[in-house]
C-alpha cells in the first residue's frame, strides 16, 4: 500500500502535464490558426443607428465565412469589438488596445469615422498597419504612392461627386443640358461637407452650371432659413450632403417648402433607411449614391441567413434589417477584408497574416466580374481592383430611391470623372507629402 | 418684402418650436434651482418611449398615456435618486449631476428600445398651407402653425396650473422662496416630484412635435442646444419668456441667415443666438423677464 | 505614525512658505515625479503611454486651466475645448509661417492667442453671472470652432480644413517615440502645474478666491475686479491654449476643428467637478477618473461580457454605468476626489495611534 500513493500521484502528475501540454500546443496551435481583426465600432450615441447595421453586417458576413468555410484557407477569423462613440480620442485609444491583440497584432484597421482616420495616418505608416477607410476618408490617399498604409476603397467623395453631375446630367437628357442650370450643393458645414466642394467647383467650370452653397450648421436639425434661400432660389438640382439627423430635416424642410425630392440627390451617407424613415413620406423620390446597394436578395445576404442566422448566431437584434443599405455595407466591408486575407494567403501561405502582409493583400486586391459572381455579390458592389498607385480601386457609384417604403435602384454602375478626379488627388497628395518630407515610392519597382 | 415676410413668419414658427424645449428648463429651474441639462435627453426619450409603445400595438392614445406614465416614473425616480441626496450643493454640482443623468437616460432610452431611428406622425402634415400660398405667394406649413397652436394651449395650460391650483401656488411659493415655503408646511419634495413629472410632460409634447418634424432619433437630445440661448434671452424663470425669447432668437436667427449669411459663407446660426443672446445680456444681465438679482454683502 | 509633523520646526520665512510644509509629503512628491519620469516610461508599454499617459496629462492640463477659472475665481465656462482649438491652430500657424520657429515657443504662442480669445470672451463676465455665464461662453465655444471651419487661412486652405501638426524638434532632437512624447508632455505639465500652484498661493490667487466667495464684497475690500476676472480668464485660456497644442502636436497628430466639440468642453468640466473645485491636484486625480473610466468600462465589457449581452446592450450598458457612477461620486463626494484624499491624509496623521 505504501506504493499506492506515490505512484498515483506520479500517474496523476503524468496525466496533468500530457493534459498542459496538450492543452498548451492546441492553444498554440489555435491561435496559429487565427486571423485577429479589430474592430472600433459605435454602438451609442448620435450615430448608433447607423452603426449597428453597419457593424452588424461587417460581424454577419465574417461569422459566415467561419460557419460555411471553416474561415479563409483553414484560418478562422476572430475580431474583438473596440466602443469608439465615434470620437477621436476614443478611437485612438482603440486602436493602440487592439494593436497587439492576436497571434500576429491587429492585421488592418476600418475606424469608419473621418476624423479617427486623420488622428491614425501617421501611426498606422509607424506601426505597419494597413487602414482602409470605404466611402469615406481622406479622399488623396487614394495616390497610394504618398499613402501606401491607407486604402479609400472603392469611391471616394470626390469621385462620388462627379457622378453625381454625370447622374444629373443624365437626367437632364446629356451633360451639355447642364449648361445655364443651377445646382444648390446644401453641405454639412464640417470637414466632411467640405470634401465634396472643390471639386464640385471644377465640375462647375468645365460644364457651365452655376453652383450655390448653402451651408448648414452640426447638427443640422433646423433648416429653415436654407430651404428659403432654396425657395429664393429656386435650383434646378440640389445636392445634399449631410450626414446624421441633417438628412430626413432636410427631406422635411424640402416638402415644407414644397421642392421636389425627385430633384435631390444625396450623398452616400444620406442614402440609407436610417436617413428617409425619420422623414416619413417626405423621403418619397429621394435619390441618393451608393457604393453598394440595398435589398436583402442577393446570395451572399442568403448565405449569411442560411449559415448564421438559421444558427441563431446573427448579430442583428433587428433581423428584418438585414439587408438594409448600413447592414450591406458592413457586408462590403466584410468581403473586401475576406478577400484581402485570401489575396495575401495567395502569396504568403494559409496561416495568420501580419499587417505587412495585409498590407500586400490589400494593394493587390482584385475582385473582377466572375470573382464577384462567386461571392455571390454580382450586383451588390462594383468590381475592385487595387493597385500600387491606385488605392481607390473602382470609383463607380450605383443611384438608389427611395419609393416610400424601401430603396430602388435607378443607375447603372456611373464612371467618375476620372481625369480630373485623379488629377486632384496627385496634386493634393503631393502637397502632403512636401509637407512631411515624403519621398513617393516609385511603383514600378513594387513587386 | 413678400419674401422678407415669409422668412419672418417661418423663424417665428420655429422659434415656437425652440420655446418648448426651454419650457421644460424653466419649469425645473424657477421651482428647485436645478439648471437641468438632461431636457435634451428627455426629449429625446419621451418621443422614443411613445414611438416604442406605439410600434408596441398601442393605439394613439393609449402610447401616449404610457410614454406620459414613463416620463412621470423618470421625473419621480430622477427627484428620489439624483436631486433629494444632493440637497444644498452648489449649483454647479446639480449641473454637472443632470449631465451625467442625460448619458443614463440615453443609455437606458436606446438600450432598452433600440438605436433604430423611426418616422412619426401626428396626422399633420408638414407641407405649406395652400389658400395662403395662392392668394399671397407666402409659404407656411400647416405643421407649424399646428406646432404654435399646441403651444399657445400648452401655456395657457400651465398658467391656469400655477394660477389656479393649490399645486400650483405652492410651486409658485417654492419658486420664490424654499425656506419660508418649507415653513409654512408645503411639502417641498412632492412639489419637486410634481414639477419634474410637468417638465416630463412638456418634453412629451416637445418631442412629439420634434420628433413629427424631424424624426424619432438621437439627434432630439440636441434640440436642448437650441433652447438654450432662448433661455438666457428669456431668464431661466419666466414661462412668458421661454416663449418671447423663442420667438425672438427665431426670427432674428432666420433674417441673419438668410440676409448676413451669403456675406461671411453661412452656417452661422450654430453660433449667431448665443452671441445675440450674449449681446443682449450685456445691457440687460437677468434676461428679458428674469428677475433682478440684488447683491448683498 | 510615518506621517507626522512633529519636529519639522520651521526656522525661517521662506521654510515657512514652501509648497509643501511637510517633509513626508515632499519625498512623497519626489517620489511620484521620479516614478513618473524614469519608471514609468521604461516600464510601460507602448499603449499605456500613447493611449492613456499621454491623454491623461494633455486633459489634466486643460482641466487645470479651468480649474483656475471655475475652482478658484468662480466663473462657469463651457467653452474650454474652443480654446484648446485656438491653441491648436496658432501653434501650428506659427510653426508654419515663421521659419526656424522653435516648438516650445510655438506652444507658448499658442497658449498666449488663446489667452487673448479668453479675454474677449471674458468681458462679459463682467455684467452676467452663474449659468447665464455659462450659456454666454457657449458663443464662444460655437463661434470658435465655425471661424476655424469658415476661414481657410488658418488651416492652410486644405481642402476639409484638418490641420496636421508639424514634426517636433527640439535642439535637433526629434520627439517621435511615444516614451519621447510622454516626456516633453510631462514637462510641460509639470512645469505648469508648478506655476499654477504658485499662483494660486500668491496674492494674485487669493483675489482670485475673493472674487469667487463673494464678488461684491471683494471690490469693496478693494480688489480690482475686472482686472482679477480677465487675469483669470486669461491664464485659463492660456492652459486651456497649450493643452490643445500638445493634443494637436503631441497626441493626435491631425486635428479638425469638430474635434474641438462641446463634449469635449463638458468632459474637461467634469474633471474639474468630479476631481474637485479649487485644487491643483484635483485637476489631475479628475483627469485620471474622467480618461480611464470610460476605457475599463470598454474592455470590461468586451472582454467579459462580449457573448452575453446584445451588442448594443452593452454599449450602452457603458454610458448608463458611466453617467450613474458620476452621479455616485457627485452625491457620495460632492467636494471631488481631492477632498478625498485630504480625508486620507488627516486619517494618516493619526494612523495607527489615534489617540
Amino acid at each position: 500500500m505504501k506504493n499506492v500513493i506515490p505512484l498515483k500521484k506520479t500517474l496523476a502528475a503524468a496525466v496533468f502535464s500530457v493534459a498542459a501540454l496538450s492543452a498548451a500546443v492546441g492553444d498554440a496551435f489555435a491561435q496559429a490558426k487565427e486571423q485577429f481583426i479589430g474592430l472600433p465600432s459605435y454602438r451609442v450615441g448620435a450615430y448608433a443607428a447607423g452603426g449597428s447595421g453597419l457593424y452588424g453586417g461587417w460581424i454577419d458576413y465574417m461569422a459566415m465565412i467561419n460557419e460555411r468555410d471553416g474561415g479563409v484557407g483553414g484560418v478562422k477569423l476572430t475580431w474583438e469589438e473596440c466602443e469608439t462613440e465615434y470620437n477621436n480620442a476614443r478611437g485612438v485609444e482603440c486602436y493602440e488596445r487592439l494593436k497587439k491583440k492576436g497571434s500576429t497584432g491587429n492585421s488592418v484597421f476600418q475606424p469608419v469615422s473621418t476624423g479617427i482616420t486623420y488622428s491614425l495616418l501617421d501611426k498606422v505608416v509607424a506601426d505597419k498597419i494597413p487602414m482602409v477607410t470605404i466611402g469615406y476618408g481622406r479622399t488623396d490617399a487614394a495616390d497610394g504612392r504618398v499613402f501606401p498604409w491607407v486604402f479609400p476603397m472603392i469611391t471616394t467623395y470626390w469621385s462620388q461627386a462627379t457622378t453625381m453631375v454625370k447622374y444629373i446630367g443624365a437626367k437632364e437628357g446629356g451633360i451639355d443640358k447642364l449648361k445655364g442650370k443651377k445646382i444648390v450643393y446644401l453641405y454639412h458645414d464640417s470637414a466632411f461637407g467640405k470634401e465634396g466642394l472643390t471639386v464640385l467647383e471644377k465640375q462647375a467650370q468645365k460644364y457651365g452650371f452655376s453652383l450655390v452653397l448653402l451651408p448648414v450648421a452640426h447638427p443640422g436639425n433646423e433648416q429653415q432659413s436654407q430651404w428659403l434661400r432654396i425657395r429664393q432660389e429656386k435650383p434646378d438640382w440640389v445636392i445634399l450632403w449631410g450626414w446624421g439627423v441633417m438628412n430626413p430635416t432636410a427631406l422635411k424642410a424640402a416638402a415644407k417648402t414644397g421642392y421636389p425630392r425627385e430633384k435631390m440627390v444625396g450623398v452616400w451617407w444620406a442614402g440609407a433607411e436610417e436617413d428617409t424613415v425619420p422623414a416619413g413620406d417626405a423621403a418619397k423620390g429621394f435619390t441618393a449614391a451608393g457604393f453598394s446597394v440595398a435589398g436583402p436578395n442577393y446570395p451572399v445576404i442568403k448565405a449569411i441567413q442560411d449559415n448564421v442566422y438559421k444558427k441563431n448566431k446573427g448579430n442583428m437584434e433587428d433581423k428584418t434589417r438585414v439587408g438594409s443599405v448600413n447592414y450591406n455595407r458592413g457586408v462590403v466591408h466584410g468581403i473586401i477584408t475576406v478577400e484581402a486575407i485570401r489575396t495575401a494567403q495567395a502569396k504568403f501561405g494559409k496561416k495568420p497574416l501580419s499587417g505587412d502582409e495585409m498590407r500586400w493583400g490589400f494593394e493587390h486586391l482584385d475582385i473582377d466580374a466572375k470573382r464577384l459572381k462567386d461571392l455571390g455579390a454580382e450586383g451588390f458592389m462594383p468590381n475592385l481592383k487595387i493597385t500600387c498607385a491606385d488605392h481607390e480601386g473602382s470609383g463607380l457609384v450605383k443611384y438608389q430611391q427611395w419609393d416610400g417604403k424601401q430603396w430602388k435602384i435607378v443607375s447603372d454602375w456611373i464612371e467618375p470623372d476620372r481625369e480630373m478626379v485623379r488629377g486632384m488627388i496627385e496634386e493634393s497628395a503631393a502637397k502632403y507629402a512636401k509637407e512631411k518630407g515624403i519621398t513617393p515610392r516609385d511603383c514600378a519597382k513594387e513587386g | 418684402m413678400q419674401f422678407f415676410i415669409e422668412v419672418l413668419l417661418g423663424g417665428l414658427l420655429s422659434g415656437v418650436m425652440y420655446s418648448f424645449v426651454a419650457l421644460g428648463f424653466v419649469l425645473i429651474y424657477k421651482a428647485s434651482g436645478v439648471f437641468n441639462f438632461a431636457q435634451g435627453a428627455m426629449v429625446f426619450a419621451a418621443a422614443l418611449s411613445f414611438v416604442g409603445f406605439q410600434n408596441l400595438g398601442l393605439s394613439f392614445p393609449l402610447a401616449l398615456l404610457a410614454a406620459f406614465t414613463t416620463m412621470v416614473a423618470l421625473g419621480i425616480l430622477t427627484e428620489r435618486v439624483v436631486l433629494r441626496p444632493l440637497v444644498n450643493q452648489p449649483p454647479i454640482t446639480l449641473f454637472m449631476a443632470t449631465i451625467g443623468l442625460s448619458y443614463v437616460i440615453e443609455g437606458l432610452a436606446q438600450g432598452f428600445w433600440g438605436a433604430n431611428v423611426r418616422g412619426l406622425e401626428l396626422g399633420v402634415d408638414d407641407v405649406p398651407v395652400q389658400w395662403l400660398m395662392d392668394s399671397t405667394g407666402i409659404g407656411v406649413s400647416s405643421f407649424d402653425l399646428f406646432g404654435a397652436g399646441v403651444a399657445a394651449v400648452l401655456v395657457a395650460l400651465l398658467a391656469l396650473f400655477f394660477q389656479y391650483t393649490r399645486i400650483g401656488r405652492a410651486l409658485r411659493a417654492v419658486a420664490d422662496d424654499h425656506q419660508a415655503a418649507l415653513s409654512i408646511g408645503i411639502p417641498l419634495q412632492t412639489i419637486w416630484r410634481i414639477v419634474w413629472a410637468v417638465a416630463g410632460f412638456v418634453a412629451l409634447v416637445a418631442g412629439l412635435i420634434w420628433g413629427a418634424r424631424n424624426g424619432v432619433s438621437f439627434s432630439l437630445t440636441f434640440t436642448a442646444l437650441k433652447a438654450l440661448p432662448v433661455l438666457i434671452l428669456g431668464g431661466f424663470t419666466s414661462i412668458p419668456g421661454a416663449i418671447v425669447g423663442g420667438l425672438i432668437i427665431g426670427s432674428t436667427e432666420k433674417l441673419a441667415e438668410v440676409y448676413l449669411g451669403e456675406y461671411v459663407g453661412g452656417g452661422i446660426d450654430s453660433w449667431f443666438p448665443y452671441m445675440m443672446a450674449l449681446t443682449f445680456l450685456l445691457i440687460r444681465p437677468e434676461g428679458l423677464f428674469g428677475e433682478k438679482h440684488i447683491d448683498r454683502v | 505614525m510615518f506621517y507626522r509633523e512633529a519636529g519639522q520646526f520651521k526656522t525661517t520665512y521662506a521654510a515657512d512658505q514652501q509648497i509643501f510644509p511637510i517633509r513626508q509629503d515632499r519625498l512623497g512628491m519626489l517620489l511620484l515625479l521620479a516614478v513618473a519620469f524614469f519608471f514609468v516610461p521604461a516600464l510601460l508599454s507602448e499603449y499605456w503611454l500613447k493611449a492613456i499617459l499621454i491623454p491623461f496629462l494633455i486633459f489634466s492640463l486643460a482641466a487645470l486651466g479651468l480649474n483656475i477659472l471655475t475652482g478658484y475665481a468662480g466663473q462657469l465656462s463651457l467653452g474650454s475645448a474652443a480654446f484648446m482649438a485656438v491653441g491648436a491652430f496658432a501653434s501650428y500657424n506659427f510653426m508654419l509661417r515663421i521659419d526656424g520657429m522653435p516648438i516650445l515657443l510655438a506652444f507658448i504662442g499658442g497658449g498666449v492667442a488663446a489667452a487673448l480669445v479668453g479675454i474677449a470672451f471674458g468681458l462679459p463676465s463682467l455684467r452676467i453671472k452663474g449659468f447665464y455665464l455659462a450659456v454666454a461662453t457657449l458663443a464662444a465655444q460655437f463661434f470658435i470652432v465655425w471661424l476655424l471651419t469658415k476661414v481657410g487661412w488658418f488651416s492652410d486652405y486644405s481642402s476639409s480644413g484638418v490641420i496636421t501638426a508639424q514634426d517636433m524638434e527640439i535642439l535637433g532632437y526629434r520627439f517621435v517615440s511615444p516614451e519621447a512624447k510622454y516626456l516633453l508632455v510631462l514637462s510641460i505639465v509639470v512645469v505648469l502645474a508648478l506655476l499654477a500652484k504658485n499662483m494660486v498661493r500668491s496674492s494674485v490667487g487669493r483675489a482670485w478666491m475673493a472674487v469667487r466667495d463673494m464678488d461684491v464684497a471683494a471690490e469693496v475690500i478693494g480688489i480690482r475686479i475686472m482686472h482679477t476676472k480677465l487675469l483669470a480668464f486669461a491664464v485659463s485660456s492660456f492652459y486651456c491654449g497649450v493643452a490643445g497644442a500638445l493634443y494637436a502636436f503631441a497626441y493626435l497628430g491631425t486635428v479638425e476643428p469638430e474635434g474641438f466639440s462641446l463634449d469635449l468642453s463638458f468632459k474637461i468640466l467634469f474633471m474639474v467637478i468630479i476631481g474637485g473645485v479649487g485644487s491643483i491636484a484635483g485637476a489631475f486625480l479628475g483627469a485620471a477618473f474622467i480618461v480611464l473610466l470610460p476605457i475599463a468600462l470598454d474592455v470590461v465589457v468586451q472582454q467579459w461580457l462580449s457573448g452575453l449581452l446584445a451588442p448594443s446592450v452593452s454599449s450602452n450598458l457603458q454610458l448608463i454605468v458611466f453617467g450613474g457612477l458620476i452621479i455616485f461620486f457627485l452625491i457620495v463626494e460632492p467636494h471631488g476626489l481631492a477632498r478625498l484624499w485630504q480625508i486620507g491624509k488627516e486619517k494618516l496623521r493619526l494612523w495607527p495611534f489615534p489617540h
